[in-house]
C-alpha cells in the first residue's frame, strides 16, 4: 500500500506538493512524517505540562496556608509523586523530542527521520503509557505516593499501584530508547552530504549527545523497576538487608539512571539556547568548538557523580569526598557555556523578540539554579540541605526556569517556521513577563524556607514558614494561569496571523531558514549538498 | 522503477503496526498487573493475548520491511541507518544486563560484607544481626529461603558455555557460506546454530529444576537468589529470543532472501547472538565460578 505512495510521489517533482495523507487516523495515527511526529510529540508534552502543573496547583494550594486544609496527606504524596514523574517522562522529555524531531532533519538537510516508522511507534507509546500511570489516580489505594524517585522500602507498600507504576515506567524508557536511537541514525547517517560534524548546529549535537545519554540510562532505570517489581511480587532480596541487600543499592542504580537524566533534560536546552542568542545578537556562536566539548564533558561527567543525591545516607567518607569535587567538577564546563553565552551577546546588536528574553532569563535563571547545586555539591553542608524546600528551589530553577524557559523560548523562536505565522509580539512579552516574575514568586522563597528547614514532601508546616509558603503560592497559581494564556498566544498564532518569511529572523542562519515558513511537507528530499553559507557555522570550520 | 529509488532515501508514508505494537504491548502489560495483582491465582489470557498481537505485530512489520527490502526500495544509505539502529539497541542491552551486574557486585562488594561488620556496618551487624557473617555467598542475615545448595560451574554450566561458544563458530561458518553464496551450506549451519541454543536452554531449564527441587536454591533465596536468578533468567529470555530470530533467518535464507554482499537481516541476528554469547561468559566467571 504505501509503495504505490512512494512511487507516485517520485514520478513528481518533490517540491511543489504537499501529500498529506488524508483522514485523521491516516494523518496522525499511521504517520511517518517528523514533522507532524513532532507535532504530536509537542501536544502531546503540553497536556501533559497542563496535567502535571494542575498536579502543582493541588500542592501550593495545600501549602498555601499552613494546616490540613483541602487534601488527605496520602493524596498530598500522590500529587507531588505524579506531579513529578509526569513533568519528567510526559512533559519536558517528549517535548524535547518534539522539538528534535522538527527540527534535526531540517538543520541538517534529511527528508526525515532515519527510521521513520520506529518514530511513529517511538511517540505512540507514550499516551498508552500515560494513561496506565494516571489510570492509578481512580483506582482503590491511589496512585504512587511514594516520590517519583521510587525509593524502597517506601515505595513497595503502595499495594497494587507498583505494578502499575513499573509497567508504565518500562513503556516510556522503550519510547525513549528507540526515539534516541533515531536521533542517533539521522545525526550520523543522514546528514546532507557535505555537512560535517563541526558543521552542525548546536542543537543537533547536544542532542546527539542527549540521544546517547539516554541509550545509556534509560536501561538502567528499567533494570532497577524490574527490581522493585520482583522485589514486591517475587520475593527476591534486591532491597532487603534480611536477604543481605541493601534499600540503598536502589538509590544508586536509580542516580545512575537520574542523574545523567536531568542532564537528558538540559542539554537540548542548552542547544534552543544556543540557537536563539547568535540570532538574536546577530553575532556568530562564541567558542563554538568549545560549547561542543564542554557538552561531551557534562555528559561525561553525568555518569560519575550518582551519589551526590545520597550525601545523606551513610556512605562511606571516601565516597562523599569522591562524590563531592566530582560533582564541583561539572561547575566547570558549564561555566564555559554561560561564558560563552555571555560572549556571544558582547558588542551584538541585540534585539529583544520573546524568545530572545525568554533565554535571557534562562542564563540568568539557570545559573542561579546552577550556583544552589555547586552549594549542594559540598557533601557537609548538603546534610543540612537534604530532603528540604532548597533542593526544591533548585531543581525548579534548573527545570522550570531552565529546561521549560528553553522550550518554551524555542516554541516562538520556531513557531512562525512550523505554522507560517507571527506570534503576536505583544502577547508574548507579556507572557514573558508575567511567567518570570511569577516563577521568581514562586520559587525564589523556597530557598529561604529550605534553608528554614522546611521539609519537601509535606502537606503541613511549622507556622513559621508560613509567609514564604503563601508568596510562593501566589507565584504558582500566576505562573500557572501565564502558562494557560500561552496556549491562547500558540492557538491564535496557528490560526492566523501576520504571514511569516522564510527567514522569519533577520540575520537567523541554519538551514530551518532556507524552506519557506510554513515549512513545506517534505523539506530536503533530493538530499543534495545544501549550502554551507547559510549555516552558521558552516564555512568557518 | 526500483532503480528510480536508489539515490532517494526510502521514506515509508504510512504506518499501521506501530499502532498496533502499542496496544499490544498495553494490552500484555495490564493483562500482566492484574496477574500480578490478583489475590486468587488470576487469568493470564489477557496477557496472552497482548503477546499475540505483538508477534502479529511483529510479522505484519517485519514482513512489510522484507518485502521492502526484496524490491529493492532500500538504497546502502538506508542500510546504514538499520545497521546503527541495531548497534544501539543492543548498547541499550548491555547497559540493561550492566544493571544487573552492579547490582551483583554492590551486594557482593558493599551490602553483604557491610551487613557482617565490616567498615560502618559494625553497629549494624552487632545490633541487628549478631553473629551473621556476612560471606558470599548468603541469602542473608535472616536466612531467608533456607540454605541452600551452589551449581557446580563445571558440569552443566561448562557445558554451556561451550555450547554457546560453538555456536558462536556455526553462525560465522554460516555468515561465511552465505558471502560465498552456498544457500545450503548457510542453510545447515544455520540450523546448528539454533540446536545448540536449543540444547543451551533445555540445559538451562534442567538447571533450574535442579536447583529448585534438589538444591533449595529459588529466587527467594535472599541475594544470591535474586542476583542468580534474574542475571541467568534475563540471559534464557535473550538466548531464547535470538534462537528464535535465527530460526526466522533461517527460513528468510532459505527463501532466497539475501544476497552475498547486502544481508542486514543477517549480520543483525549474528551480531545479537554474539552479544548474547559475551553475557553468558561474563555470567559464566561472575555468577558460576567466582
Amino acid at each position: 500500500m504505501s509503495h504505490d505512495i512512494t512511487h507516485d510521489e517520485i514520478a513528481h517533482d518533490h517540491h511543489d506538493h504537499d501529500h498529506k495523507p488524508k483522514g485523521f487516523v491516516k494523518r496522525w495515527l499511521m504517520t511517518t512524517n517528523h514533522k507532524d511526529i513532532g507535532t504530536l510529540y509537542l501536544i502531546f508534552a503540553f497536556a501533559m505540562f497542563i496535567f502535571g502543573g494542575a498536579m502543582a496547583m493541588v500542592i501550593r494550594l495545600e501549602l498555601f496556608q499552613p494546616g490540613l486544609q483541602f487534601v488527605e496527606p496520602d493524596f498530598f504524596n500522590q500529587m507531588t509523586t505524579m506531579h513529578a514523574l509526569i513533568m519528567v517522562f510526559g512533559a519536558v522529555m517528549p517535548a524535547f523530542v518534539g522539538l528534535a524531531n522538527w527540527m534535526i532533519p531540517m538543520m541538517i538537510g534529511a527528508p526525515d527521520m532515519a527510521l521513520p516508522r520506529m518514530n511513529n511507534w517511538s511517540f505512540w507509546i507514550l499516551p498508552f503509557a500515560f494513561a496506565i500511570l494516571s489510570s492509578t489516580l481512580f483506582m482503590d489505594g491511589g496512585a504512587p505516593a511514594g516520590g517519583w524517585t521510587m525509593y524502597p522500602p517506601l515505595v513497595l507498600q503502595g499495594g497494587h499501584n507498583v505494578a502499575y507504576l513499573v509497567f508504565a515506567v518500562h513503556l516510556m524508557g522503550i519510547s525513549s530508547i528507540m526515539g534516541a536511537i533515531n536521533v542517533i541514525a539521522t545525526i550520523m547517517n543522514m546528514r546532507a552530504p557535505n555537512v560535517g560534524y563541526l558543521n552542525m548546529p548546536l542543537f543537533v549535537w547536544t542532542w546527539l549527545i542527549t540521544a546517547f545519554l539516554l541509550i545509556a540510562v534509560m536501561p538502567v532505570l528499567a533494570g532497577a523497576v524490574t527490581m522493585l517489581l520482583t522485589d514486591r511480587y517475587f520475593d527476591t532480596s534486591f532491597f532487603n538487608a534480611a536477604g543481605g541487600g541493601d534499600p540503598v543499592l536502589f538509590q544508586h542504580i536509580f542516580w545512575f539512571f537520574g542523574h545523567p537524566e536531568v542532564y537528558i533534560m538540559i542539554l537540548p536546552a542548552f542547544g534552543v539556547i544556543s540557537e536563539i542568542i547568535p540570532t538574536f545578537a546577530r553575532k556568530p556562536l562564541f567558542g563554538y568548538v568549545s560549547m561542543v566539548y564542554a557538552t561531551a564533558a557534562i555528559a561525561f561527567l553525568s555518569f560519575i557523580v550518582w551519589a551526590h543525591h545520597m550525601f545523606s545516607v551513610g556512605m562511606p567518607l571516601g565516597a562523599e569526598l569522591y562524590f563531592m569535587y566530582a560533582t564541583m567538577m561539572i561547575a566547570v564546563p558549564t561555566g564555559v557555556k554561560v561564558f560563552n553565552w555571555v560572549a556571544t551577546m558582547w558588542k551584538g546588536s541585540m534585539t529583544f523578540e520573546t524568545p530572545m528574553l525568554f533565554s535571557l532569563a534562562f542564563v540568568i535563571l539557570f545559573t542561579i539554579g546552577g550556583f544552589s547545586g555547586v552549594m549542594m555539591a559540598l557533601a557537609p553542608v548538603d546534610l543540612q540541605y537534604h530532603d528540604t524546600y532548597f533542593i526544591v528551589a533548585h531543581f525548579h530553577y534548573v527545570l522550570v526556569t531552565g529546561a521549560v524557559f528553553a522550550i518554551i523560548a524555542g516554541a516562538y523562536y520556531w513557531l512562525p517556521k512550523w505554522s507560517g505565522h507571527m506570534y503576536n509580539e505583544r502577547l508574548g512579552k507579556i507572557h514573558f513577563w508575567w511567567s518570570t516574575i511569577s516563577v521568581n514568586v514562586l520559587f525564589f522563597p523556597q530557598h529561604f524556607l529550605g534553608l528554614a528547614g522546611m521539609p519537601r514532601r509535606i502537606p503541613d508546616y511549622s507556622t513559621q514558614f508560613a509567609e514564604f509558603n503563601m508568596w510562593s503560592s501566589i507565584g504558582g497559581f500566576a505562573f500557572g494561569l501565564a502558562q494557560v494564556f500561552f496556549i491562547y498566544i500558540v492557538w491564535k498564532t496557528v490560526r492566523g496571523g501576520e504571514k511569516a518569511t522564510a527567514e522569519v529572523w533577520e540575520g537567523a542562519k541554519g538551514l530551518e531558514w532556507t524552506v519557506p515558513s510554513p515549512a513545506p511537507y517534505h523539506t530536503f528530499e533530493d538530499f543534495g549538498p545544501v549550502d554551507l553559507d547559510k549555516m552558521a557555522h558552516g564555512k568557518t570550520h | 522503477m526500483s532503480e528510480a529509488s536508489k539515490d532517494q532515501y526510502y521514506v515509508p508514508h504510512l504506518a499501521k503496526w506501530p499502532i498496533v505494537g502499542s496496544i499490544g504491548l498495553t494490552v500484555t502489560v495490564l493483562g500482566a498487573i492484574n496477574l500480578l495483582n490478583s489475590e486468587n491465582p488470576g487469568t493470564p489470557w489477557v496477557m496472552y493475548l497482548g503477546l499475540a498481537i505483538i508477534i502479529w505485530m511483529m510479522f505484519g512489520w517485519f514482513g512489510e520491511v522484507v518485502k521492502e527490502s526484496e524490491e529493492r526500495l532500500y538504497n546502502t544509505q538506508v542500510d546504514t541507518s538499520f545497521r546503527m539502529g541495531m548497534i544501539w539497541f543492543i548498547f541499550s542491552e548491555v547497559m540493561f544486563f550492566a544493571c544487573f551486574f552492579g547490582a551483583l557486585f554492590y551486594a557482593r562488594n558493599f551490602s553483604v560484607p557491610w551487613l557482617g561488620g565490616e567498615g560502618t556496618g559494625l553497629a549494624t551487624n552487632e545490633v541487628l544481626y549478631p553473629g551473621y557473617e556476612g560471606v558470599w555467598p548468603t541469602n542473608g542475615p535472616l536466612d531467608l529461603g533456607g540454605q541452600f545448595t551452589l551449581i557446580d560451574p563445571y558440569h552443566l554450566p561448562l557445558v554451556n558455555t561451550l555450547l554457546l561458544l560453538a555456536s558462536s563458530v556455526t553462525i560465522t561458518i554460516a555468515h561465511h557460506a552465505l558471502r560465498a553464496n552456498n544457500r545450503k551450506q548457510t542453510v545447515i549451519w544455520l540450523i546448528a546454530t539454533v540446536l545448540l541454543g536449543a540444547i543451551f536452554i533445555f540445559y538451562q531449564a534442567e538447571e533450574y529444576v535442579i536447583a529448585y527441587q534438589e538444591y533449595n536454591l529459588k529466587l527467594s533465596s535472599g541475594i544470591y537468589g535474586s542476583t542468580f536468578f534474574m542475571l541467568t533468567g534475563f540471559h534464557g529470555m535473550h538466548v531464547t529470543l535470538g534462537a528464535i530470530m535465527i530460526s526466522v533467518i533461517t527460513v528468510r535464507v532459505w527463501r532466497g532472501h539475501f544476497r552475498p554482499e547486502s544481508h542486514f537481516g543477517f549480520e543483525a541476528v549474528a551480531w545479537y547472538w554474539h552479544f548474547v554469547d559475551v553475557v553468558w561468559l561474563g555470567l559464566f566467571i561472575f555468577v558460576y565460578i567466582i
